[in-house]
């Protein structure tokens, strides 16, 4: 069965909600995404959820509590945590439940409501007989970043240039968390130096959000009047958070996941067949480091992309118009967000972060240590 | 059988009052090689892998990333985790397999709930700005639902609910579909139908007597259609298996009731259907997992031998 997103809905992204219960925002989203359907409540037959560790809000399995808020009593409801990949694994899940005909329409939301608990807390839990890592997420990958900039010879500036270019893509999309107008090359460079080499403005935000996508049977995509987004491929891989023989710069299940989901789309080239991409750039450097994981780029030539400009909004390869993670972070729902853009591209919906005449998009999302990976490859025409 | 059916072809669990000495993915680890060898599969044979389990029973986030070392994840796989009991990711793994992603697939779930105090764990499934704040205990929502079957007249000997039973274990599970469960068992449990649904977390808008979500479930799995020998249900407290039996409409079937351990309970009474299916003790079974205080979320799997 061949199953198109009909329906997109997102909060306005900010570091705290708190005009909104969790409820609330949930199904500020959710309504967008069915009105964007043409969809009630009641048309829905089944909803999936998705967030990163319970302990972020202090709710455990969370999908109980929102049943009732989402419209799923008497219907199923499922709930995925996948780490920071989990939006795009939701969205994948409820893609399976269309797919292999069991369900028509199905609502799927992804979210996180931060400052309603403490996620540095929920994350530095010290567990007898074992070594603390109390890092945080930045402590751990900068030195990624750095063993990616001394393979590729990467100048330091690259990072620089990826945080200026989303933080302008993100005054052209009304939901983003960060506006920063005034934000250029310089301001980044002398922002104070977080987790060497990344700086405090080549970090994503802590934000509270949610992120709901209505996926359709074809009958149902076929009767509505607004434009779709046809799924051509998904794809998951992991691989163990230790290990011989990982890399952690270039990991093994991103380059299989890639490789997968453009073979289930037909795409032979991603860099000339896909128009644009919303890929997970939690930190400035994993964009030119996922170009080359996605086969955008060879081995050690991504920041080139960066630094001519291609991967600009008007460049040869946007990635991220939207703004990305570095400029709304609501973790849980992070990577449904870029699922959702790469679709909403596709669509011709994305208003003035609109990549002109996108046909086919890619939509990105990873977690845990640079280890679990799902995408999604859209088009605007059926497969 | 049409080539797309799925079957459980393998089960292996491990269950204690308490596991002193072993962590989640010590417990896990001998669980899973057992249902691969049962299976005849390396885990390089499995085309998808799926886990249940609960960060707030482990008391550390990613509680399913330490897991995944019991699956030996190189080469990398195709994975994916629900914060559910194992049955929920059975029927995730049940989907893909249907429409053509994968032949095999390996479902695992477990929980370690001695480590804390579980009836004061589960109060933070409640509404976290009414209700959980007042740490109601899960003994004390569902000595509520007894007392409403007490209320109801129809349930007149309710016996008192017994303490909240902590257990700790591991469930795994080997799926296949086709011809390739046919090459791997003699006897492959077919999963004929698996639905679930769920009802609204406060306990004031719902009929506890009753179990609306179980029926519509069943309705769908097919449960009656035709009625099972036997019927494995997931009961976390002793009165709750009246009010499933009802639902399910099993008046004259033979019932395995028990509760097992929080979050691989479901999956195990799902693999010990599927053991009775391979072993020729019964045909047809209906297996069923429950989540949520007094039965708020419940998952019908229906198996089978041979076509009845």
């Amino acid at each position: 069965v061949r199953v198109a997103v009909t329906g997109i809905g997102q909060t306005k992204y900010a570091a705290k909600r708190q005009d909104v219960s969790l409820p609330g925002l949930l199904r500020e989203a959710a309504g967008r995404a069915l009105e964007d359907a043409g969809l009630g409540w009641s048309d829905i037959d089944a909803v999936v959820i998705g967030k990163a560790p319970d302990m972020f809000e202090g709710i455990m399995m969370p999908e109980l509590y929102l049943a009732d808020a989402l419209g799923a009593t008497g219907k199923p409801m499922l709930r995925v945590h996948t780490a920071g990949s989990v939006g795009g694994s939701t969205a994948i899940m409820a893609t399976h439940l269309v797919a292999s005909g069991q369900h028509r329409r199905v609502l799927t939301v992804a979210f996180e409501k931060q400052s309603e608990s403490n996620a540095t807390w929920a994350l530095s839990i010290k567990i007898p007989f074992t070594p603390g890592l109390v890092a945080g997420a930045g402590g751990y990958f900068a030195p990624i970043v750095r063993s990616y900039m001394r393979r590729a010879s990467a100048p330091d500036h690259i990072g620089i240039k990826v945080a200026v270019k989303d933080r302008l893509n993100a005054l052209k999309n009304p939901y983003a968390h960060l506006r920063l107008p005034d934000i250029t090359e310089e301001q980044v460079r002398e922002s104070p130096m977080l987790w060497d080499p990344i700086r405090y403005l080549e970090t994503c935000p802590s934000s509270d959000g949610a992120c709901a996508l209505v996926l359709t049977d074809e009958d149902t995509a076929r009767a509505t009047d607004r434009p779709v987004a046809w799924v051509h491929g998904l794809a998951v891989r992991s691989e163990p958070t230790i290990g011989a023989g990982r890399d952690l710069v270039n990991p093994w299940a991103g380059r299989e996941c890639a490789k997968d989901v453009y073979a289930q789309a037909g795409i032979s080239d991603p860099r000339t067949e896909l128009d644009c991409a919303e890929v997970y750039v939690p930190f400035s450097w994993f964009e030119p480091m996922w170009l080359e994981n996605l086969g955008f780029a060879e081995e050690g030539t991504g920041w080139k992309l960066v630094d001519d400009g291609s991967t600009a909004l008007e460049g040869e390869l946007p990635i991220n118009p939207s703004g990305g993670v570095l400029s709304s972070n609501p973790i849980g729902a992070s990577g449904m967000c870029r699922f959702a853009e790469a679709a909403l591209q596709v669509r011709g919906l994305a208003g003035d972060h609109q990549v002109p005449d996108a046909r086919l998009a890619l939509g990105h999302a990873y977690g845990g240590g640079s280890q679990f990976f799902a995408m999604w490859v859209v088009g605007a025409e059926r497969p | 059988v049409s080539a797309r059916d799925v079957a459980v072809i393998a089960f292996a669990e491990f269950e204690t009052a308490v596991e002193p000495q072993r962590n989640e993915v010590e417990m896990l680890i001998p669980v899973i090689q057992k249902a691969l060898a049962d299976a005849g599969l390396t885990h390089r044979d499995i085309d998808f892998t799926v886990s249940g389990s609960s960060d707030y029973l482990q008391g550390q986030p990613f509680a399913f990333v330490g897991a995944l070392d019991a699956v030996g994840a190189w080469p990398p796989i195709r994975e994916s985790h629900l914060e559910m009991d194992g049955a929920f990711a059975l029927y995730e793994a049940s989907l893909v397999l249907q429409h053509g992603a994968a032949q095999t697939a390996l479902v695992y779930s477990f929980g370690r709930p001695s480590r804390g105090e579980v009836d004061r764990v589960l109060a933070l499934q409640l509404d976290p700005y009414l209700v959980a704040p007042l740490w109601p205990d899960a003994r004390g929502l569902a000595g509520l639902q007894a007392q409403a079957m007490r209320d109801s007249g129809r349930y007149p000997d309710v016996p008192e609910v017994p303490a909240t039973t902590v257990m700790d274990g591991a469930a795994a599970v080997v799926l296949a579909v086709g011809d390739r469960a046919r090459g791997l068992h003699p006897r492959p449990a077919w999963i004929r139908g698996v639905d679930h649904r769920i009802e609204p977390a406060a306990l004031g808008w719902r009929d506890l007597t009753d179990s609306p979500s179980t029926r519509a479930a069943a309705a769908r799995a097919g449960a009656l259609d035709p009625p099972p020998d036997k019927a494995w249900l997931h009961t976390p407290y002793p009165h709750q298996e009246h009010i499933l039996r009802d639902a399910l409409g099993l008046d004259r079937v033979a019932i395995d009731a028990a509760a097992g351990p929080l979050m691989a309970a479901g999956l195990s009474r799902i693999g010990r259907a599927a053991t009775a299916i391979h072993r020729g003790e019964v045909n047809r079974a209906v297996a069923h997992a429950t989540s949520g205080a007094c039965l708020q979320q419940n998952l019908v799997a229906v198996l089978e031998g041979v076509p009845a």
